[in-house]
């Protein structure tokens, strides 16, 4: 291990429907285009699919963002799955900041598959803006920390 | 009171109904209890008084499995919980009487006792009949009194109105009662910095018992398997005692219920720690009449629920950042 340092890394989670924004991912790999390791992406097979549960769990277990990217609207591999995530991830972000959550901390973004460029760049962003926020503490599960 | 009673009886007697889902009266003054009654000489214990908050609503689910109808005594506000219900293919309408009942406010007896008022002996002032102006008690330490609305439950000061919204007939006389905004109290917190916002809640969720008593009674949390249930959810036992696990429990069991809650007030009436989880509910109640349209669970049983419905030109999450 190197030296260590007390510069902080952001931990990430993005959830990543398989049509778009997963292929997106990709092509933003093949075109060599970087965004920062900090960033996990898991798959989902549709924006759809992340329930609000999702989105807390990460959180729990460390993460100090959580993104999710999805079809843009009117893309969505499953029609209409993209609208009603985009309901309820409203609310559910309204609610976090509600009870004091950093409202910067969660985002969507509709990234389709041919934008590799959008992808490397919303990553870049966010795990700016992350750093920014600074650790998360008011969310997580102190069990789960180090 | 006897009018209703008297109603039960017919209904029980002509054999229209197979049973009454009313009230009957507890070890204590103050608290009747939802039962059923199926002969008609039991209806000698029945009681609805100021103190039959309880929204019956709920048991219909169990009483539409069972043989024959069933009398039910539904107030305003728990009528618009039967018509989601309806809605929801949770109960079964033509297993239903549903006798509309007349509200004057219910009472919370908790509030009686933050006036002093302790050692309850009886209580008079909170039949139907009566003007429901004053409450006396009879008390170990003598007689007491306070105004009915002072000892009124949170949810009857922001009553939607006394409209049946579903009945076969009412019977008994209500009263406007509605004197506060609902939603006053969301914005005084909404206006908080997100650091006072986190302690306000910080320090209200953690008398959180996770006795799940605010689930159980909800008319709208009626899955048969419920996520807080299970053995992989963490807040599933109080023992895994974190202040996350509050939150994750408070936040997804308003989100359950985002879009179908009527805001009965149920959940925040029976929390023994007096957690006002309406705060919860009104927040996803606010953001939905906001951002997608005024929207009234249980005003009918038909309409399609915000979160079941989309509109190609909804908001985009990020709105919640942009305003402020
Ligand atoms: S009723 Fe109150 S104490 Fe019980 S789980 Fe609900 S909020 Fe917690
Ligand atoms: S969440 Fe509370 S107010 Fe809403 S329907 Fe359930 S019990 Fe009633
Ligand atoms: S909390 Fe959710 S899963 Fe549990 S009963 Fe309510 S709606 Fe169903
Ligand atoms: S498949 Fe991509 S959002 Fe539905």
């Amino acid at each position: 291990m190197s030296i260590e340092t007390n510069e902080f890394r952001p931990k990430i989670v993005a959830f990543c429907c398989n049509w778009c924004s997963y292929a997106g991912a990709d092509l933003a790999g093949s075109s060599r285009l970087a965004y920062p390791a900090d960033v996990k992406i898991i798959r989902v097979p549709c924006s759809c699919r992340v329930n609000p549960m999702f989105i807390l769990r990460a959180f729990e277990k460390g993460a100090d963002g959580v993104i999710l990217c999805g079809c843009h609207p009117g893309d969505c591999h499953y029609t209409t799955g993209n609208y009603y995530a985009r309901r309820r991830m409203t609310l559910l972000f309204s609610m976090l900041d509600y009870i004091g959550v950093e409202n910067g901390r969660t985002r969507v973004e509709w990234v389709s598959a041919a934008e590799g460029v959008k992808f490397s760049q919303t990553m870049n962003e966010f795990v700016e803006k992350i750093h920014s926020l600074g650790k998360n503490v008011r969310l997580g599960d102190l069990r789960c920390k180090n | 009171m006897q009018e209703l009673i008297n109603r039960a009886k017919e209904l029980l007697e002509s054999g229209e109904v197979a049973r009454v889902l009313g009230w009957k009266a507890g070890d204590l003054p103050y608290n009747p209890e939802p039962a059923y009654f199926e002969k008609a000489e039991d209806l000698k214990d029945f009681v609805y008084n100021g103190f039959c908050g309880a929204n019956l609503s709920k048991y219909m689910i169990e009483a539409s499995k069972l043989e024959g109808k069933t009398m039910v005594c539904l107030k305003p506000c728990d009528t618009y919980s039967f018509n989601q219900l309806i809605k929801e293919h949770r109960v079964d309408r033509d297993k239903a009487y549903i006798v509309g009942v007349g509200c004057k406010g219910k009472l919370d007896i908790e509030k009686a006792k933050k006036l002093g008022i302790k050692g309850i002996e009886s209580v008079s002032g909170a039949e139907m009949s009566d003007a429901c102006d004053t409450l006396t008690f009879q008390t170990i330490y003598g007689e007491k009194s306070c105004a009915y609305a002072d000892a009124m439950l949170e949810r009857c000061h922001v009553c939607k109105g006394k409209d049946h919204m579903i009945y076969d007939e009412i019977i008994g006389e209500s009263r406007d009662t509605k004197d506060a905004e609902r939603f006053a109290e969301v914005e005084m917190i909404e206006a908080m910095s997100p650091a006072e916002k986190f302690a306000f809640f910080q320090e209200e969720l953690s008398k959180c018992i996770r006795c799940n008593a605010c689930r159980n009674v909800c008319p709208a949390c009626s899955c048969r398997k419920c996520v807080f249930d299970s053995t992989k959810f963490d807040s599933a036992q109080k023992a895994n005692v974190d202040s996350f696990e509050e939150k994750m429990f408070h936040v997804i069991r308003a989100f359950h219920v985002a879009g179908r809650c009527t805001d009965c007030g149920e959940c925040s009436r029976v929390c023994p720690q007096g957690i006002r989880l309406h705060l919860f509910n009104r927040k996803y109640i606010k953001d939905i009449n906001e951002l997608y349209g005024e929207f009234q669970a249980g005003a009918d049983a038909e309409a399609r629920g915000p979160l079941t419905n989309f509109t190609f030109d909804d908001c985009e999450p990020s709105i919640v950042a942009e305003r402020g």
